[in-house]
């Protein structure tokens, strides 16, 4: 039975005026623009813009004021608006090769063509908080150096000279689209691909540090991690020829794995790949990880029933709007549910009570 | 023409990739126009290849904004360029429709060269502070060397 009630407009009215100047804080310290959160909160704007699944920073950071800085609740948000936009196409896939990089290092090699470039890095911090920060001051500005006009080819393209990795050869089939078409498993790369690239970036974490400590071990090295901007483009049907129509930053992972072949394949290295947008390192890795430990079918490994192996555990819990939407929901209203699972338990102890102590009706009531 | 494309394809994007605040102090008196598409809102699928080499995969979406123009000498342009601003669709459309036109000298240098440089200077900007963090390895003397 199915039982509609009214009531509680009022409340509902007062709470969201409250959450209003909650959000506001203290009106004497000064309230923040949408445009500093884009411009010194920028890795939470993209953390937003990845696992909200749209390249947009000033929506992105709009969502974290909004949401109180609740970064899930700011996904939810974005995840919401982009389900009103028309999709106008798809972009050809973007070109990493030829990223402008901030960012590019590899843990297998140590010198190679481009070089290992640290970027704008928390590594080799050593995390202790810089009360300078407290101060408002202003940062001096980065050094310099000459640029060598040189390209930055990927790592995997060296070992795949002596054919010691195994190659990904280009293949532009149009993509499956989970935005677009129902999930079904077993998923293919690609779409598994498409849900870990907007998964939650803890879950992502976890599982990819559990296949590290042997649930699924996979042996990863990074091969390469290059962040940087790529130019984006689309074909208009208008004129019928692709146009650059912007450029977005991404984070790129390749990881490399020890794997001592199958029957189809021989002993070389396998890769794992991760794809985020923004700056997004350690998403990018998890990523990476991942994807690789979901292979295992496809080169012939074991399944160990490692979380990390299960395409269907992953690719259904991995994402954290789906996740917190049913995980929320048990909060509102469950009066007619809950009144029928008391009926019921006050029956069966009734019940219990008289088949241990036939005669004791009365005392049961 | 067989380059024909190749030098709309690079205005163009030289239009999409313009902050929309250097486009609109460049471009202060937009032409009359109609519109043949009102700048609309919208979104691209972003995609990737697997290994970066690869198959396509999907990875999110971009937001952008569409608009065609018609010029009143009848030069249709065209603009689809990144974010939400609808004025900075706009305006590359027009100037994508002038470029055809008699105007194109013109704009080319009074629009696209500065938008031009400016991007290549910010692009070079990134790239020198990126240049300074390039780790340059030496060995240390090791035993068997003395």
């Amino acid at each position: 039975m199915y039982v509609a009630v009214k009531g509680g407009e009022r409340a509902i009215d007062a709470a969201h005026a409250w959450l209003a100047e909650e959000r506001r804080g203290d009106p004497a310290v000064p309230e923040l623009s949408v445009a500093q959160i884009r411009e010194q909160m920028t890795l939470a704007v993209n953390r937003v813009m990845a696992e909200g699944s749209l390249y947009d920073p000033d929506l992105a950071a709009l969502a974290i004021k909004q949401a109180r800085g609740d970064l899930i609740e700011a996904v939810f948000l974005i995840r919401a608006w982009r389900t009103t936009l028309p999709r106008f196409g798809a972009s050809e896939p973007v070109d990493t090769g030829a990223m402008a990089v901030d960012r590019r290092i590899s843990a297998t090699f140590k010198d190679l063509p481009g070089g290992q470039v640290l970027g704008p890095t928390f590594d080799y911090t050593h995390r202790l908080l810089d009360f300078a920060l407290a101060a408002e001051g202003e940062a001096p500005p980065a050094p310099t150096a000459d640029v060598r006009d040189e390209p930055v080819p990927h790592v995997a393209t060296l070992l795949n000279r002596d054919g010691l990795i195994e190659d990904e050869a280009p293949d532009d089939t149009p993509p499956p689209d989970l935005t677009r078409q129902p999930l079904e498993l077993p998923a293919s790369r690609a779409l598994r691909l498409q849900a870990l690239a907007r998964g939650d970036e803890g879950f992502l974490l976890s599982l990819a540090y559990s296949t590290q400590r042997g649930y699924g071990r996979t042996h990863a090295f990074v091969g390469e991690l290059r962040i940087g901007r790529v130019a984006v483009k689309v074909e208009l049907p208008e004129l019928g020829f692709a146009v650059e129509i912007g450029e977005v930053e991404l984070t790129e992972c390749e990881s490399v794995n020890q794997f001592r072949g199958s029957k189809t394949e021989p002993p070389q290295f396998t890769r794992g790949y991760g794809l985020v947008m923004g700056q997004s390192e350690r998403m990018a890795l998890s990523m990476s990880l991942v994807d690789r430990a979901l292979r295992w079918q496809e080169l012939g490994e074991d399944f160990t029933g490692a979380p990390a192996q299960d395409e269907e555990f992953v690719i259904s819990h991995c994402d954290n709007i789906q996740a917190t939407g049913f995980l929320e929901h048990i909060k509102l209203p469950h009066y007619v549910d809950f009144q029928a699972e008391l009926e019921l338990v006050r029956r069966l102890r009734r019940e219990a009570l008289l088949a241990a102590n036939p005669g004791a009706e009365e005392a049961a009531e | 023409m067989p380059n024909a494309n190749e030098t709309r394809k690079d205005w163009m994007a030289v239009l999409a990739k313009a902050p929309p605040g250097r486009l609109a102090a460049l471009m202060p008196d937009p032409p009359p126009h109609e519109f043949l598409r009102a700048p609309e809102i919208g979104a691209v699928m972003l995609r990737g290849r697997i290994g970066g080499t690869g198959a396509a995969f999907n990875l999110g979406e971009m937001a952008v904004t569409r608009c065609s123009v018609r010029l009143g000498c009848g030069t249709v342009g065209h603009a689809c360029v990144q974010g939400r601003d609808k004025d900075h669709a706009r305006r590359a459309a027009l100037a994508d429709a002038l470029m055809q036109t008699d105007a194109a000298a013109e704009i080319a240098t009074s629009v696209l060269a500065s938008l031009r440089n400016e991007a290549v200077a910010k692009r070079d900007a990134r790239a020198a502070k990126a240049a300074a963090t390039r780790v340059e390895f030496f060995t240390l003397v090791r035993g068997e060397d003395q």
